[in-house]
């Protein structure tokens, strides 16, 4: 049996690439474009805090230059929101610049860890599903959020496996499952992927996506390393498809004690 | 609360005597404590195998938390009007120097000169003057601006949290003010008259403005003035203090070495460059998460060494000194005596101090890419205010 790889559907979208790309932290912008290109990432999530909002054409303020609209759909961010007023008015200038109507929603009002608020984050879904937004917001892994999250009609959930940048991998592992066990919407995994192994295990879980920022753009080799990360991904994902080895806690025997029993009896 | 005077005397006794295992003991460590801080800032630690090891573990943490990036800012000078005699401050209140504060369109012609080279995050310094840096005239100074900046901060005289407020409406974001010395028996020496003398309003300032709406928070020590291993462990109390009690801030620590300025005023205390490294490296190693400022007072050489080791935020091409970016105010420069105004003719106002990095933006931003850094002048966003 040959295992066809599915796609990722994500609101009316369908993804073959389950690895989502962040852009920030990249060297320059067009090492980002060049990871963008050999990550095979098709939805690219992009800080709107960097990009030009004003519509004057910034040279200064160009991120979104580098992302050919054509090959991406945009994912902006609200990153640097502390509350859902500032998260609602940011997405929609956001949404006027760019055209694009998703939206990974991010509040985090503690800038040192810039772990999420759950309460703002709730609150901003609602509003932001109301007036037409694909909403994916990062959240902790709280697998009551997730469904309240659901609820109120976003497109998927994000949490998070440790806090952003810090590298530290699946910290939130057990809430992780629960959350991908009950949800109805795709889970993806983001923040705190830190090595491949990190992603391909997301996946072996059955995330339906990851999300990687980080890991790739302050890799020595950014190119190199989103090749890596797609590996990991595509790697994860089959191995969970088919079906990993249940995992025993013994090992089988090969001369099982059990076998003089007679299957016929 | 903040530690206690005798707590920080004994941390500083810590600094001056931690041995080899002490430094080793709080370079292992994955979350420094202030005594590690103590431990990293010691004359051991200076050493060049644990200086290098500091270097390489503040590079790595750098780059994780905040990417290959860096932060632009300009500061634009509103005034050198002031009120408070502060020995080693080219804008003292006694220095008999040409004085001048911009109007608001003069302001704005200034703004627009820093946003044609680039900047979007703008820094307004001004002396601390309650007639001429009016409360009003600062919220009409943000309010003006506001459309066009994402960010902008301000570096002027302490104020009552209500008197911040219209500030932070008017579209505020930042508020700078450094303590320039935790010493008080030095701060006493040094500020012999005016509103400064108060050594603990100045020290609460930040908390007022967090309370008033400011979103970002700047501290600071200027280091020349006392011992710096003293001042630069009060300087982390005062920093671990306020990422708990303004836990939504963003919080930077700046840097500043005493430079030249009128006023004849030599540093006390000498700060090597060897000494800011150490100290650079020491902070990102136990704050990873709080931006770190260096200005253009430090040499093109110290500022391009530093800038992996920790820097997040980086000025280029300022001055110092109100108008000094296109000449605005050059029609209304005086010097003030006994409190009265005295038109007085000159080519243009004096500076707070002398830069040592005169390259432009433009140079200092090529400086980041060929180091493999992007300059970001944009990491804001006036909806955001």
């Amino acid at each position: 049996m040959t295992t066809k790889p599915q796609t990722l559907r994500i609101a009316d979208r369908e993804f073959r690439s389950r690895l989502i790309m962040g852009t920030g932290k990249f060297a320059s912008g067009e090492l980002m474009a060049a990871a963008l290109e050999a990550s095979g990432a098709e939805l690219v999530t992009v800080a709107l805090r960097r990009a030009d909002l004003s519509g004057r054409g910034d040279k200064f303020a160009n991120i979104l230059e580098y992302i050919d609209a054509k090959k991406y759909v945009l994912l902006p961010n609200t990153s640097g929101a502390r509350n859902a007023e500032e998260a609602v008015r940011l997405a929609r200038l956001g949404r006027a610049a760019t055209g694009s109507s998703w939206l990974k929603l991010e509040i985090h009002p503690d800038p040192q860890y810039l772990l999420p608020d759950p309460v703002e984050t709730l609150r901003a879904a609602e509003m932001l599903v109301k007036e037409g937004f694909t909403v994916l917001p990062y959240i902790h892994a709280d697998p009551v959020l997730a469904k309240r999250l659901e609820d109120v009609g976003c497109a998927t959930v994000m949490p998070l496996g440790s806090p952003i940048g810090s590298a530290r991998g699946l910290e939130t592992r057990a809430s992780l499952e629960i959350i991908i066990e009950q949800a109805r919407v795709p889970v993806v995994v983001d923040a705190g992927i830190g090595a491949p192994s990190h992603a391909a295990e997301a996946m072996e879980m059955g995330a339906d996506a990851v999300l990687v920022n980080t890991a790739i753009a302050v890799a020595a080799d950014p190119v190199g390393m989103a090749r890596a990360f797609r590996a990991a991904v595509e790697a994860g994902r089959l191995a969970y498809e088919i079906g990993l080895a249940p995992q025993r806690r013994y090992a089988s025997a090969t001369s099982p004690l059990t076998g003089f029993l007679d299957d016929a009896e | 609360m903040m530690r206690s005077e005798l707590e920080l005397v004994e941390l500083s006794r810590w600094a001056e005597t931690a041995r080899a295992d002490d430094v080793e003991r709080a370079l292992g460590r994955r979350h420094r404590s202030l005594v590690d801080f103590a431990a990293l800032v010691s004359p051991t630690a200076q050493q060049p195998e644990y200086l290098e090891a500091m270097a390489q573990q503040a590079h790595a943490l750098t780059i994780r938390h905040f990417g290959r990036v860096m932060r632009f800012f300009a500061p634009l000078y509103l005034s050198n009007e002031c009120i408070n005699v502060c020995r080693y401050c080219g804008f003292s209140r006694d220095n008999p120097i040409l004085r001048v504060t911009l109007t608001l369109e003069q302001v704005e012609e200034e703004a627009r000169y820093l946003h044609r080279q680039g900047f979007r995050h703008i820094l307004l310094v001004a002396g601390e003057h309650p007639y001429f840096v009016s409360r009003t005239y600062l919220r009409d100074c943000v309010a003006r601006l506001r459309t066009d900046w994402p960010s902008i901060s301000l570096e002027v005289g302490p104020m009552e949290t209500e008197d911040y407020r219209p500030i932070v409406e008017a579209g505020a974001e930042g508020l700078v003010v450094y303590q320039e010395t935790y010493n008080r028996e030095v701060y006493a020496q040094l500020h012999t008259s005016g509103p400064k003398r108060d050594f603990d309003w100045r020290l609460e300032t930040p908390e007022r403005a967090y309370a008033a709406g400011f979103k970002r928070l700047g501290i600071g020590a200027l280091l020349g003035l006392a011992p710096w291993r003293a001042d630069a462990i009060a300087l982390a109390d005062h920093a671990e203090f306020l990422l708990k009690r303004c836990w939504q801030a963003h919080l930077t620590i700046s840097l500043p070495r005493l430079r030249p300025a009128a006023g004849e005023f030599h540093p006390l205390v000498r700060v090597s460059d060897r000494d800011l490294t150490q100290l650079v490296c020491a902070l990102r190693l136990t704050f990873p998460e709080v931006g770190l400022v260096l200005s253009t007072r430090e040499s093109p050489k110290v500022r391009d060494g530093l800038v992996p080791l920790g820097i997040t935020m980086m000025s280029a091409g300022s001055h110092t000194e109100p108008g000094g970016y296109t000449g605005q105010g050059k029609e209304r420069l005086h010097v003030t005596r006994g409190g009265r105004l005295i038109a007085s003719e000159g080519e243009h106002a004096e500076e707070q101090f002398l830069i040592a990095d005169t390259r432009s933006p433009a140079e200092v931003a090529a400086m980041l890419a060929r180091k493999g850094y992007e300059p970001v002048w944009k990491d804001w966003d006036t909806s955001l205010n």
